[in-house]
């Protein structure tokens, strides 16, 4: 659906945009005040990015966040491919109900609920078998695939049912076995939906606190954890300047991975216009 | 819903009859670079069954929901029924459109689907249900009133499309492209019932159609549009026996086209000599002589028999068969001329081909002759 | 996969070949319970099994122990099992009104921000339907990138901006408009703005997609109809975006309510959500077992509300 835009539209929206990107702007402003104090202008200054830069902690939380985020993604897309396979593709199975009940829950379960309820069965786990002897890398790592692979699922799902199956069907009709036909058809489709998969597994991973906070053990610092502990107390200037890197990297990474697949799109559609162009 | 009023069978005829019911004046429509409608002008009148024929993309939907109010205009007017439409909005336009899509409500049942335009025009209850029952007869979808438009066919659907136009008893029907969704036996029949629906309650109708057949069936004029611009605008009958461009005539049906040179124009006969032969037609029309023509025959209007010794005369060819289709009820003869160019001839099996020689088959030698009154002659 | 492919592989042992055969059909034979079995029985141990000890905590007592909480199944030297489930901590959460208001002001919070987030994002999800094929891409990236962006800095950025010496309070001083600092960090107002900032993108992202496959000509049709704009918009545009508001509504609703990271930053100590109170009960008072009644109650409170996400998701996969 697509025509006018009314000019009460077009003040909501502007005024939505503001309120979404104002905030975030200032952010990066103060980062480049030279004043302790962040909402007090001091001039400008690369003096807290220095101070950022020194900092062995946030180094080693970043080291540890960006680990576990990257086995977080591979281990969520697998397993969350394979779920929104079962789900779209194997029809009725025993268990079914169950299956998609736990896979979506995760979307909207709060956080704190999920997190006590690792931390209570890693340490129950503890007692009965000795694993995991100690809370961290491991434990965040599990908590992260969990909640993770349910993001993936439904968005392989979506992507499968909006392929369709004819495809398949027309590979099983030249003789291809049912294994083949997912290997040699459906996961080379699947392709960018498991792209944006692990994305946003990893992005996923990278931004919680609460679940993570739950399951860490001494010494684990996620990047999250560290920030939050640091603001707690208030304002600080340095994560002024950690929020920028951060909010910068972010951004162009998802700038870029959408120009590509604007663009992508784009010469899909030149493709399909010239074909047409030709056949008339 | 009385019958159309009788004034006359004609009404675009009468110079200074009846008033026109639409009148469309210079209207131009451009999105960007691109002129939809270029300057078009076209009078409708009281009672028409009028349909807008064209490709797609020559502009006849953009003149239809311009009509309806859905487009502004970027020159030009339209009148309805001696009002100028320029500032009013399509919720108070006298006019009621039959979505291509039909755009029924896929929340409200077909009874409330019906109901939703008289209800906004504040129609006591009582009148909405009599006339919602009325309508729903007329359409004959009584049974069905509770049901949702998801859970209707096809040709009901666009049934209770049409009911939710008609039953606001509009001065101007638009319908665009009312029987495109329909597979091809439904669209048939439903031509005819949309005429006599058309005929019953009196209703002036707009059609959009790209279906020639559609168009023939239906209309009482039409109008022929190619890139925003009418080419011809008549009854059926002389679009199709009278086409004064190579455009309708090629557009509407199929013809054989000729180039020539006019040797002779009288007031009651014209001779345009082609490549293949002399062409006489024997009715009047002015043409400079001395100049060049196109002349257009229809494959239906030619006739074929089997010869073995040319034949000579004006309007008659000599040729061979190139290739034949046979399609039941008539075939479709592709005859090679002496110069090569291909001519399409169709024929009527009359009988069932069961003698062999009678039959007319690949490579025999013909010759195609028509009548002097068949031939057309196109002024561009 | 064929047998051709199992012939040409090379000669192993006589021993291994038939067992690296019978795996190979094994696997060709029942992958598809493979594929199914194994996110399945992820999702069960680390999904599932966690919230049944979770509720078996909840019936236990607080110990001096580590875990710091009784037993429910014990075998008494004598070989006798004795079962012990109490209800106390469940019954201590409903008489003690510090519990029981908490547990309100989360559903206050969470319905009235869930409210305003669909007050303001439903005109901008339709606002950016109605945009032109270039400005609509571009605006749904800048809808979706703070979704991406860290939730955690997001609030952050709020602390800058609403803290007594903050940029608002900076500004409206500057102004002239007031002498003194509002008050405005720390308090419940904060609370509301941070979850409205944070959730929004997940009300207009469902109410986009709703609004997106609704059909053009509806519109037109109802104004052909006799419709003006509004009576349009209620009859015809709201009903059939249903869908989407709850979709919308239940994506915020559900994370609001045991949303910790903002009234912790934002509301401080002056804000009670049963989020924050869950995490403070666990971490600092290690009471284990009333905590775990804490996140059953929570849970109970969520469970309709989060079969009907289900339901609505299940649906809309089947219809698509």
């Amino acid at each position: 659906m697509y025509g006018k835009r009314s000019r009460f539209l077009t003040i909501m929206l502007t005024l939505g945009l503001a309120f979404f990107y104002i905030p975030m702007i200032l952010l990066i402003i103060y980062s480049f005040n030279y004043s302790k104090i962040v909402p007090v202008w001091g001039g400008w200054s690369l003096r807290w990015y220095e101070v950022l830069f020194q900092s062995e902690e946030v180094w080693s939380a970043v080291s540890l966040s960006l680990q576990i985020a990257f086995i977080n993604a591979t281990f969520a897309t697998i397993l969350g491919a394979l779920a929104g396979l079962a789900m779209v593709r194997f029809g009725r199975f025993r268990g079914r109900t169950l299956f998609g009940g736990m896979l979506v829950a995760p979307l909207v379960m709060p956080e704190v609920i999920t997190g006590l309820s690792l931390l209570v069965f890693f340490i129950s786990l503890n007692e009965l078998v000795g694993w995991p002897a100690e809370r961290g890398f491991t434990t965040i790592t599990i908590a992260h695939i969990t909640f993770s692979m349910a993001f993936v699922a439904v968005t392989i799902q979506a992507r499968l049912t909006g392929m369709g199956e004819d495809l398949e069907e027309a590979a099983a009709d030249l003789g291809a076995k049912p294994f083949k036909v997912l290997t040699a058809i459906t996961l080379p489709r699947l392709t960018p939906a498991l792209i944006s998969g692990w994305l946003l597994a990893f992005t996923l991973s990278l931004d919680d606190l609460v679940i993570a906070s739950f399951v860490t053990g001494p010494g684990a610092n996620t990047l999250p954890i560290l920030i939050f502990s640091r603001i707690r107390l208030g304002l600080r200037p340095d994560i002024n300047a950690l929020a920028t890197i951060i909010i910068l990297v972010i951004s162009i990474c998802v700038l870029i991975a959408a120009i590509l697949m604007f663009r992508q799109q784009r010469a899909d559609l030149r493709d399909q216009q010239m074909a047409a162009g030709e056949n008339s | 819903m009385t019958g159309a009023p009788t004034v006359s069978d004609t009404p675009w005829l009468d110079q200074d009859g009846q008033k026109p019911l639409v009148q469309i004046k210079g209207v131009t429509k451009k999105y960007g670079d691109v002129t939809a409608v270029d300057n078009v002008d076209l009078d409708i009148y009281q009672g028409e069954l009028f349909c807008l024929l064209g490709g797609s993309g020559c502009g006849k939907s953009t003149l239809l929901r311009m009509l309806a109010g859905f487009e502004s205009l970027n020159g030009g007017s339209i009148t309805i029924d001696g009002m100028d439409m320029a500032d009013v909005p399509a919720y108070e336009r006298p006019t009621n459109m039959m979505f291509q899509s039909y755009a029924l409500f896929p929340h409200m049942s077909v009874e409330k689907n019906i109901a939703f335009g008289l209800q906004q025009d504040r129609v006591p209850k009582n009148d909405i249900v009599d006339r919602v029952h009325d309508i729903l007869t007329l359409v004959e979808l009584q049974d069905f009133k509770k049901r949702k438009p998801q859970q209707l066919s096809g040709g009901q659907r666009q049934r209770v499309a049409l009911a939710r136009a008609l039953v606001k008893q509009p001065k101007l029907l638009l319908l665009d492209e009312p029987l495109a969704a329909l597979d091809k036996k439904l669209r048939k029949q439903t031509q005819f019932e949309l005429a006599n629906i058309q005929e019953k309650v009196g209703v002036t109708f707009i059609v959009v159609t790209h279906d020639q057949e559609e168009a023939m069936t239906l209309s009482s004029r039409m109008a022929v549009m190619d890139a925003g611009r009418f080419q011809q605008i008549g009854t059926p009958t002389e679009i199709y026996e009278f086409p004064d461009s190579r455009f309708v005539a090629d557009f509407i049906g199929s013809a054989n086209f000729f180039e020539g040179r006019v040797t002779e124009d009288s007031s009651d006969h014209v001779r345009v000599q082609t490549d293949v032969a002399e062409v006489y037609i024997d009715h009047g029309q002015s043409v400079l002589v001395g100049s060049k023509i196109w002349v257009a025959l229809r494959p239906e209007k030619i006739q074929i028999v089997k010869t073995d010794e040319p034949v000579s005369g004006p309007n008659t060819v000599n040729g061979v068969v190139d290739d034949i289709g046979y399609l039941g009820e008539t075939s479709i003869y592709k005859v090679a001329l002496p110069n090569g160019q291909i001519v399409d001839v169709t024929a009527p099996n009359q009988s069932r081909p069961t003698s062999e020689t009678q039959r007319i088959t690949w490579e025999d030698k013909v010759a195609i002759s028509w009548e002097p009154s068949s031939v057309m002659l196109l002024n561009s | 996969m064929s047998d051709a492919a199992a012939q040409t592989a090379p000669a192993a042992t006589p021993e291994t070949k038939p067992l690296m055969q019978r795996i190979r059909r094994k696997l060709q034979n029942n992958w598809r319970s493979i594929v199914v079995m194994v996110p399945f029985a992820w999702l069960l141990i680390f999904f599932l099994a966690p919230f049944f000890i979770v509720a078996k905590i909840s019936l236990a007592e607080l110990a001096i122990a580590s875990p710091p909480f009784t037993k429910m199944i014990e075998w008494a030297d004598s070989g006798i099992m004795t079962i012990r489930i109490v209800f106390d901590n469940f019954t201590y959460i409903f008489e003690d009104d510090l519990y029981l208001n908490t547990y309100l002001n989360s559903l206050k919070i969470s319905t009235t921000s869930t409210f305003l987030c669909l007050l303001f994002g439903y005109p901008i999800a339709y606002a950016i339907v109605r945009s032109g094929p270039v400005a609509k891409p571009v605006l749904l990236f800048l809808i979706i990138l703070p979704f991406w962006t860290s939730f955690l800095l997001r609030v952050y950025a709020w602390m800058g901006l609403l803290a007594d010496q903050g940029t608002i309070n900076n500004l409206l001083i500057s102004l002239g408009l007031i002498d003194e600092p509002i008050r405005m960090l720390y308090t419940e107002f904060a609370v509301y703005v941070g979850i409205v900032y944070t959730y929004m993108p997940f009300m207009i992202l469902p109410l986009y997609a709703n609004m997106e496959k609704l059909d053009g000509s509806l519109n037109e049709a109802a104004a052909d109809l006799g419709s003006r704009p509004t009576n349009t918009f209620f009859k015809v545009t709201l009903p059939l975006t249903l869908p989407g508001i709850i979709a919308g509504c239940l994506l915020v609703f559900i994370p609001a309510t045991g949303e910790y990271v903002i009234p912790d930053l934002l509301g401080g100590g002056n804000v009670n959500m049963i989020g924050r109170v869950l995490y403070n009960e666990f971490s600092r008072n290690s009471d284990w077992p009333v905590a775990a009644a804490v996140a059953i109650v929570l849970l109970f409170l969520l469970v309709l509300p989060i079969m009907v996400f289900q339901y609505f998701q299940g649906k809309a996969s089947e219809a698509s």
